[in-house]
């Protein structure tokens, strides 16, 4: 049985690791890293992570394949063309939704 | 606030307002799926407002359902949420000589994956005003999304839902593209990653290890790599 004891209990140990994982280099590293191969590790972090988290869920992240496909060309397409965070994703968001339309016209 | 400080503020809360809005839907989502769940309202508002993660907690939702043990649950969330021990020590190395010792205990609190990647994407150092502003938005659509999914029920209609779930990959292009453009070795970084993150998803020997280890896995060797080969002169080397 799920008590609101044992409920507040998982919360809790949720709340407290996930805080943790995020605090403790936080606060532990407050001075500036001098090491080269160091620096430029974490100048990277960014771009990996953002990188292998894109790719390839951005292919499961809509109804069908083909309309993250053309939602993940307007994306890339509008980024090139250096537009704001939002506007590349309403666009993206946009362009699935017509094509999930389209899709549902002609293919299903 | 002074003129220069409530401009700043302004600008993270711009900047975080994409943010927000994605967050809506999935936290959303996450309301939804917990009542569905049979846990009582106040829970995933609860669960959203202390943890702020959404693969962690929606990973968590599945263990308190299957009533699994509190070792078992702490596990989880170590291993999915792992790849914020390395956003926030590289968002350590980011920060300015304006945010206090405090301040970080509470920007740790909100520093998600979008989060970090905006503040990971202003070029040169960020200062707490900017990251407070930052985090605002983020923090309440999160929080707002979970209540009104547990509430209100199945109302987003689903061709909408899925039209958004592609809203923060848009996002994370959009941030990591620009850079791309003018930067060689922050291309091979991404390349190397997402090639690692693909072999992961589709090589059937592989496709058993569980997400946040691939996250990590992807983001030390492709990061470590492109070190090794475009090592960076200066730390203010930012962006271009």
């Amino acid at each position: 049985m799920l008590t609101n004891a044992r409920l507040l209990a998982y919360i809790a140990v949720m709340a407290a690791v996930t805080y943790l994982i995020r605090m403790l280099p936080l606060v532990c590293f407050r001075k500036k890293i001098t090491n080269v191969f160091v620096q430029s590790f974490l100048y990277y972090v960014p771009y990996a992570v953002l990188g292998a988290m894109t790719v390839p869920a951005i292919f499961y992240s809509t109804s069908y394949t083909l309309s993250a496909v053309a939602g993940l060309l307007a994306a890339v397409f509008f980024a090139y063309k250096e537009k704001s965070l939002l506007y590349v994703a309403v666009a993206a968001s946009a362009v699935v939704f017509v094509a999930e339309r389209l899709i549902e016209l002609f293919l299903v | 606030m002074s003129g220069e400080k409530k401009n700043l503020w302004r600008q993270g809360l711009q900047d975080g307002l994409p943010i927000g809005l994605g967050y809506f839907s999935v936290a959303f989502t996450f309301g939804l799926e917990a009542v569905a769940l049979g846990l009582p309202l106040w829970a995933p508002v609860l669960i959203s407002m202390t943890n702020v993660t959404s693969a962690g907690q929606f990973a968590g939702l599945s263990i308190i359902a299957a009533l699994g043990s509190l070792v078992e649950l702490a596990l989880a969330q170590l291993v999915i949420n792992l790849r914020y021990a390395l956003m926030s020590l590289s968002l350590s190395q980011k920060l300015d000589e304006t945010v206090r010792l405090r301040d970080r205990f509470l920007i740790a609190f909100v520093n998600t994956d979008e989060v970090f990647a905006v503040a990971a994407g202003r070029p040169g150092e960020v200062g707490r005003v900017y990251m407070f502003g930052l985090i605002t938005a983020p923090y309440i659509g999160w929080a707002l999304g979970t209540l009104c999914g547990a509430c209100i029920g199945d109302f987003l209609p689903p061709s909408l839902a899925s039209a958004l779930g592609i809203a923060i990959y848009g996002m994370f292009l959009a941030i990591i593209i620009p850079p791309a453009k003018k930067n060689r070795a922050v291309v091979l970084a991404i390349a190397i990653a997402v090639a690692l993150s693909c072999l992961f998803r589709w090589l059937p020997a592989l496709s058993g290890v569980g997400s946040g280890f691939v996250i990590i896995i992807c983001t030390l060797v492709a990061a470590a790599a492109a070190a090794v080969i475009f090592p960076v002169k200066e730390a203010t080397a930012d962006a271009d």
